[in-house]
This record gives C-alpha cells, structure tokens and sequence, in this order.
C-alpha cells in the first residue's frame, strides 16, 4: 500500500486527502471482506511428479491474513484521525466521534455493498481488548482531589441515578408496550427492565470522547465522568440480575435483597481487587532502579490483569482498574525514572486514543451489518424516554444533593450534567451480549443503536455551541505553579486546623489522618530510597524544575519560550548585601570579540568536541595571555545568573542526596561572551552569598570561592548566544552523565 | 436563668447577623467556645495550643496567632490580643463560611478577598503590607517542619522559587538594580487567582451540637 507517502503529500490539498481515504477505504473493505482468492498453497505438493517452475515470486496472503487485517484497521482508524485534524473547518463543528462513526458507516456500506461479512464489535473484543486502555487511561489520570472531594454526589449519581433510569425506562416502555398493542405485546416486565438497564448507564468512553474536546470546568467534568465509571457495578449487577430472570420469569423479594448484596460485593470486591493489584505494582516499582526500560510494562501488566482478574468473578472490571491505577500511581511516579513516566504517559494516551477510534468505527460499521428490527414506536419511545429520565433524574437528585453540599450545584452544572449523559458503545455491548432467544433482541439492539447515535452525534454536535452560549465555566489551563502548590498544601494544613479548633471531624481532618497514616507506613514500604520521606511540597518543586530544564532543552533551538518574557531574576528579589569593590581588570571590547568568534567556531562543532574540553583546555586556545582564574569565576557567574532566569535549584554539593537535582557537570562548560556584557561601568553588584547561592553549577566547595567582585551583567543578552549555549550546556547534561557527581542516576 | 437565655439569644442573634451564620450555628460554636475555655468568658494561646488534635500540624503556630490578630476582626486595629472572646471567635470563624446559591457575583468576589486577606495576613507578621522574602521563607519552612533536614534546606529553595515567580508574574520587566520588595496584597490575589478560594476556603459549620473532640483541657 503506498497509500502512507500520499498521506503525508496531500496533507497540501483536502481534494487529494479525500480522494485517498476513499481509496484506503475500499482497499480496507476488500481486504477485511474475507478474501479467499486462490493462492499458492505453502507447500507445493510434488506429489504429481510433474515439476513446477520454482515460484521466485509467490503470494500467501492467509498466512499474515489476521494481523494484517488487524493492522490495516488500526492503521485506517488513524489515517482517518489524521485527515479530520488537517482539515480545520470540520474538526471544530463536529466532535471526532462522529466522524469516525460516519467513516464507520462508510466502510460498513462498501463492505455490504460487497456482499461480504464484515467484521462486527463482539463481546469479548469490545471488553477485553478495546475497553481496558481507555480506563486505565482514564484512571490513572484521575484529577484525585476532585473526585474525593465530590464523592459522595458522584456515588449518589451513579448508583441512584442510574438505578432510577433503568426502572424508569423499563417501567414506562412495557406500560406503554402493553398499551399499545399486538405488536409489541411480547416483552415482557424482565425484558423491559433489562433494556433498561442496558440502555441507561452513561458510557465513559463518549463522554470523554466529547467532554475532551470542550474543556469544562474540572468539576463538571468530574461529576459526569465519575459517574459513568462508577455507574459499572449498578450495570453490572442489574444486568446479570435481570438476564438471569428473564429466564426464570419472576423475580421474587429475596431476589431483591440478593441483588443488593451482590452489588456491594460487585463494587467493594472489585475496588479491593484493584487496590491489591496497584499495591503490587507499587512495590514491585521499588525494585527497578537497575532495569528501567521495563518499568512501564509493569504499570500497564499489573493493571491488565486486575481487570481481567475481576472479570473473572463477574466484579466490576472498570472499578478494579480505576482502584488500580489510583492506588499504583502517587508510588510508582516517585519510583521510576522520568522517561518510564514520559513512556507510560504517552504510552497511556496512545493506546486510549488508538482503542476509542476503534471503537467508534466499529460502531458504525456494526450498525451496517447488524441484525435490525425497526420498530418507530419502540425507538423513538426509547429516545424520548432515555432523555425525560436523565433530566428528571439529574434534577431530582441535585435538589437533594445540594442540601448535603457545600457549594451547591447550579442550574448550569445541571444543565450540563444532564446534557452530558451520553450513551455508547457498553450499552452496545451489553446489548449484543443478550442471549439469541431473546426473540426481541435485533429489536432492542436497533434502538440502542439509535440512542447512542442520537446522544452522540445530536447531544455531542450541540453540547459545544450550549457551553459556550450558556457561558459555562471552562477549565483554566494553569501550568504548575509553585506558589499554588505551596497555597494548597498551607490551606490543607489551616482547614484542618480550623476543624480541630471547631471540634467536628470534618473532611479534612479524615483526609490528613489518611495523609499521615500514608506518610509513615505506607511510604516506606512501597518508595524506593530516600523518595520515600519526601514531602510533596519538595518533590512538586522538584518535578517542576526538571520540567523547566527540559522545556530549555527542547525549545533552545527554537524561539524563546514564550513565557520568561520576564526579565527578573534571583538578584532582584534577594535582599541586598553590602557593595564591594571591583577589583578585575576589564577586558577590552575587541579581545572580547575575538573571544568570541573562536568561541562560536567551537561551537558549531560537534558535541563530542566540546564535551572533552575542560576549562583548562579552553584556556589553552585563545584566552591563555589575558584571563586570569578570577575572570573564569566571574564568566561563570555570569552564566549561573543568566540561567537563574529559568531555574532556581540550588547546587549545594554539601546537600543530602535526598533531593533530586539536575545534574551539571561543571568541567564541561563552555564561555561566551557577547556584545552586551562587556564590562561597561557597571556596579558592582553583590551576588547573594553561597548559601543562598542560586547556581544551576554544582558548585565547588566554598575554598575556590571567594567569589570576588561579581559582575552582573546587564540584561541585553543576545538571544540566541544564550539559548545555544544553554542548550548545549543542557543537552550535553542530560544526555551524558558524565562523571557521576551524584549519588543518584540521572537521566 | 430564663433572663439570661434571653440575652444571650439576643447577643447570639445579633452575631449572627453580624458574621453571616445562622442562629443554630452560633450556639453551637458558643458551645464549642465553652468547652474549650472551661467556661471562661475568654481564651487565650496556651487553651489553644492544648487541643491535642492540632499537635500534628505543621502551622500551628500560624493558625493560633490568626485567633487573636486584631487585623482579623475588621475593626481597622492592628496588634494583637493576649486572650480573646467569644465574639473575636466568631469573627475569625466566619472567614470560613462557604458560599450559598444565593451569594451574588460580587458577594463572592467580596467574600474572595476576605479569605485572601485572612491569608495574607497569616503570612505578613510584621504587618507592613508586604510579604517579604524572609517571612516567605518562614511559611515554607513551617510548612515543611515536620520533614527533617530535607525540608530546611529545600524550604529555601522553594520560598525563593515561589518569590521569583510572583515577581516575574506581577513585575515583569525589572532591570537588574531594581529590588523587588515583597508581595503586596494585590500580588496576592494575582497569584492566587487560580485557587478560586470562595470555594476552596471553608468548612463545614454544623447546625447540631456534635462535639465530638475533646479539647485538651487537663482536668485535674
């Protein structure tokens, strides 16, 4: 296929895109559409005697037949995924989910047009294989905070909520079956109920799918997707309750009662199944400083299984690996390395992205091929009630959540929340999974097909426009900030304190009881080293320093990042100390010059060059007349001060191995000057003192240091002097350790 | 007895439309007010620092302080008090209250700014309106105290970052001489915009007496 070079070439022109995916398309179709031409066989049978011709080129196409499929798939799920975001217009009306339903669609219809049996969203691929990334994902990256503090409102929405929709729609549609006449007289209560169930759970993979792309604000978004994962164990247990009796015919008290224990069973057991799993994950992460590449396997295998585990005993596989990655991630983000937390991360993402695009191209092609029943009053019954329930539910249950709330939910949280209930591909699912005798069952399924369709496409299409015109709060987008984290940490601590004071056992207190019951048991058996006491105000400044150095790294080559506009520094903010004298002959503007040339001549060589030098090496070149030990102290100054714009970490070599630093190897500098730091008639101006001192360098020890008159230099940097050379400095830091100064391995 | 119900249902009414609670919620703090200063009309530091639960935290010294500032009591008086009453009790409570459904857009930006000054007080000690770097430092440090030797020395790293970011957001463009002399109050609002404190800063205020905590006293 050279379809992946006319990809990339039409990415100048819609036209030439469209034309390829249309082409990909039919291609995909007839490969999938079970291609039985006659090939060679793979062992030529010589059994006649006659001799062939030795095949020199031979076709064997059943051999790679099912992971080509495969991969053509995925790879036309994202050549599409592709297309949508190159063609701007479209991507910003339409949510992508409906795209790839309609691509679906599409493939499902060349594929009929065919004649050929195309392949159709089962069961076990759905829950098995396509479902478990977008959860994890989900899970692992759960905003903590936000969910705890909205708990109990999440619970009472997912359980009572979707309790109440399933009774609702499953009462009113056999009411009205039953009304209505011969036609539909056939379902019974159970069925009703059963459909019900199937059809009320809020899917978790649309509503990310949508709720993605209009960046709510974080609690919104917490409450709808909190509940569509929590909402599981209700389906769960509901539907196995109702298959089972729909059998049997009649359900009986005690059968109620059962229900409702096996629903604690189901949810408790699969959260305590996730939660041992992610503390497996957790303390097996201690032990893999030494083999860091397999790090992330560890993450998504342990969670895999907690999944598979609990599906074993009919619990709540989503609950588990939610409880999973929960459990597993504050331990195992202080164990591994930064780039294992970069891999799982990217890892996550992709294969989430990968499995919800499937997903929704196997929706509509299976909405081609499926078996359908249309029945106009049975489907638009369903619609119509699917909505009615959601928003009387939602309504009725605010007004009793908010009498427990603090801040109360609006009538714009509400709004959104009922609007946001969408339905997707579990309900599918489920739906496909009702046993063959179910005689209604082709019925049943068309009309799940045709909520999930509306919610998606009308509910999902409009839910931007409504946010925007309601003016619902958004998501700030705030990057780390330190003095934020500091403030969180200061608010956790006087809450707390206040309820003490108070004398009522209130959120916070249970919260910090848990935070040091984490702190000195836990910890200590599940964190590798000295990580394991470090507080998370240190390891946030930590991470947020290394984030610093990386984005210094990445976008040295590129413009200046955009947001140190700033021209302040350490110095400005340091209380002044007593001015001392200058003492260092000046420099000479043209020496300077030279200086520099040779320097940027030795520059633009390659690394490996620059890596062997040592000051002493550099000095040999040009410098050897007129430098004196003092100016290389006042060059590196200079230099610390320049990147004390961007980092602040301290470099006291004398400082416990504890904190984790970026490391500098302080041999391997290289000096620039340029034009504005000449040494004009500056002030002197006092650097703070070592103990303060904010040098990226691991300094030497305080002996070499009487730092004489330090020059800070004026401001006017040259840009792109500085960001090379930071880069570099940078770049060869991180990508070689060098002399490992430190106790800890950096990467 | 009857006559000094009255009264204090008065005095508990008239705080309540003061600080903003409702009348149930004054009585229960009245109670909480009696346990804890052995039904004494007032209490001083050492009562509070005797609540065995507030051992734990880190800021305590912080949070008691904030009792008996003057600034906190909205009379426009700096300094502060040696022992305090029931109604300077109340009114530092009060900067706990979360918003109702009913509090206007310019309620809760009012209601925002107060917190935020209740902070900022807890930080300035000095009272000269600026959170300089030393008392910055000091917060962090408390902040971190229960962590050992990592956290003294981190503290500082951290107050210095903390302060640089404040500046480099506030004051952009600040030449090399220039100093930057602390975080005013408006910095402090700038900063922590983000945090949204009309909905982070408070706690619950119940409406029935569950005392539930013993309050330290020693009872010998």
């Amino acid at each position: 296929m050279c379809e992946p070079r006319a990809a990339r070439r039409s990415a100048a022109g819609p036209p030439l895109t469209g034309f390829v995916c249309v082409l990909l398309l039919v291609c995909v179709s007839v490969a999938s559409a079970s291609l039985d031409t006659a090939e060679d066989p793979h062992h030529p049978t010589n059994s006649t005697g006659l001799k062939k011709a030795f095949p020199v080129l031979a076709l064997n196409y059943d051999y790679v037949r099912k992971p080509f499929e495969i991969a053509l798939w995925i790879l036309l799920a994202l050549l599409m995924k592709l297309g949508f975001h190159i063609i701007p217009r479209v991507s910003n009306v339409v949510p992508e989910s409906c795209l790839l339903i309609g691509v679906g669609l599409l493939v499902g219809g060349i594929i009929r047009a065919i004649r050929e049996e195309a392949p159709v969203l089962n069961t076990e691929l759905f829950f098995l294989y396509l479902l478990p990334p977008i959860i994890l994902d989900a899970g692992y990256f759960l905003p903590i905070r936000a969910f705890t503090e909205n708990m109990g409102t999440i619970l009472v929405f997912a359980v009572v909520g979707t309790l109440w929709n399933a009774f609702f729609i499953g009462g009113m549609i056999f009411g009205v079956c039953q009304i209505e006449g011969a036609q539909l007289a056939g379902v019974d209560l159970l069925s009703c109920l059963l459909f019900g169930t199937i059809v009320s759970a809020v899917d978790p993979v649309a509503v990310l799918a949508v709720f993605e792309e209009i960046h709510i604000n974080e609690l919104l978004y917490i409450l709808v997707f909190g509940e569509s994962l929590l909402n599981d164990a209700v389906t769960v247990v509901l539907y196995h309750l109702f298959e089972e009796f729909s059998h049997a015919g009649t359900v009986t008290v005690a059968d109620a009662f059962l229900g409702i224990a096996c629903f604690f069973v189901v949810s408790l057991g699969g959260i305590m199944v996730g939660a041992i799993y992610g503390l497996l994950g957790a303390f097996t992460s201690r032990f893999t400083s030494h083999t860091r590449v397999i790090e992330p396997l560890f993450v998504f295998l342990y969670s895999y299984m907690a999944y598979l585990s609990a599906e074993v005993f009919h619990l709540s596989g989503i609950m588990s690996l939610i409880a999973c990655g929960v459990t597993m991630r504050p331990y195992v983000e202080a164990n591994v390395s930064h780039k294992s937390y970069t891999t799982i991360k990217y890892f996550m993402k992709m294969w989430s992205s990968v499995s919800e695009t499937l997903i929704f191209i196997f929706l509509g092609v299976s909405t081609v091929a499926g078996p359908h029943a249309w029945n106009w009053t049975f489907v638009i019954l369903t619609v119509v009630l699917c909505l009615v329930s959601r928003v009387l539910g939602v309504i009725g249950l605010t007004y009793i959540i908010n009498k427990f709330r603090i801040v109360k939910l609006t009538k714009k949280d509400q709004f959104i929340m009922a609007y946001g209930g969408l339905r997707g591909a579990i309900a599918f699912s489920l739906g496909f999974l009702l046993t063959d005798d179910n005689e209604m069952k082709s019925m049943f399924l068309t009309a799940i097909i045709t909520v999930i369709f509306f919610t998606v496409i009308v509910q999902g299409m409009t839910i931007r426009p409504l946010v925007e015109l309601l003016a619902v709060k958004r998501k700030n987008e705030s990057k780390g900030s330190i003095n934020e984290e500091i403030h969180t940490q200061f608010l956790d601590h006087l809450l707390t304190g206040i309820e003490d004071v108070c004398g009522h056992y209130g959120h916070h207190h249970w919260k910090d009881k848990l935070n040091r019951f984490n702190k000195t048991y836990v910890k200590r058996w599940l964190i590798a080293g000295e990580r394991s006491t470090e507080p998370q105000l240190i390891s946030f400044y930590n991470k947020m320093e290394m984030k610093q150095a990386m984005m210094l790294v990445e976008s040295g080559s590129a413009a200046r990042p955009p947001t140190h506009a700033s021209s302040v520094s350490m110095q400005n903010i340091q209380p002044r100390e007593s001015a001392r004298g200058r003492a260092i002959p000046s420099i000479s503007k043209s020496r300077e010059q030279e200086i520099r040339k040779v320097l940027r001549g030795h520059l633009q060589n390659t690394r490996q060059r620059l890596r062997s030098y040592s000051r002493h090496d550099l000095l040999v070149d040009p410098f050897e007349d007129h430098v004196s030990e003092v100016r290389f102290r006042k060059q590196r100054v200079e230099m610390e001060r320049r990147m004390s714009h961007y980092l602040t970490v301290p470099a006291n070599r004398q400082e416990t191995p504890a904190v984790r630093k970026v490391c500098f190897e302080p041999e391997h500098r290289v000096y620039t000057y340029d034009d504005g730091e000449s040494p004009r008639g500056r002030a002197a101006q006092p650097r703070p003192g070592p103990a303060d001192g904010v040098s990226l360098v691991s300094e030497s020890p305080p002996g070499l240091g009487a730092r004489g008159p330090d020059q800070e230099q004026e401001v006017q940097e040259e840009k792109e002097e500085q960001e090379e050379q930071d880069q570099l400095k940078l770049s060869r830091c991180l990508s070689d350790p060098g002399p490992n100064h430190n106790k800890e391995e950096e990467e | 007895m009857g006559a000094s119900q009255t009264r204090s249902e008065h005095k508990h009414q008239h705080l309540a439309d003061e600080t903003g609670f409702s009348l149930e919620q004054v009585k229960n703090l009245h109670k909480r007010f009696q346990q804890l200063s052995g039904n004494e009309e007032t209490i001083s530091r050492e009562l509070l620092d005797s609540v065995p639960a507030l051992a734990n935290n880190p800021i305590r010294k912080q949070i008691i302080e904030a009792f008996f500032d003057k600034r906190n009591q909205h009379h426009d008086e700096v300094g502060t008090c040696e022992e305090i009453g029931f109604e300077q009790f109340l009114m530092v409570m009060s900067h706990f209250r979360p918003p109702t459904l009913k509090t206007t857009v310019e309620e809760k930006e009012a209601m925002r700014r107060e917190k935020l000054r209740f902070l900022f007080n807890m930080h300035d000690t000095d009272n000269d309106g600026t959170i300089t770097l030393a008392e910055y430092r000091k917060v962090v440090e408390e902040l971190l105290s229960k962590s050992g030797d990592i956290g003294q020395e981190a503290a500082k790293a951290i107050a210095d970052a903390a302060m640089l970011e404040v500046a480099s957001t506030n004051v952009p463009h600040m030449a090399p001489e220039d100093f930057y002399e602390g975080i005013t109050f408006e910095h402090f609002e700038q900063i922590l915009k983000g945090l949204e404190m009309e909905t982070r800063m408070h706690i619950r205020f119940l409406d029935v007496g569950t005392t539930t905590m013993a309050c330290g006293k020693s009872t010998s």
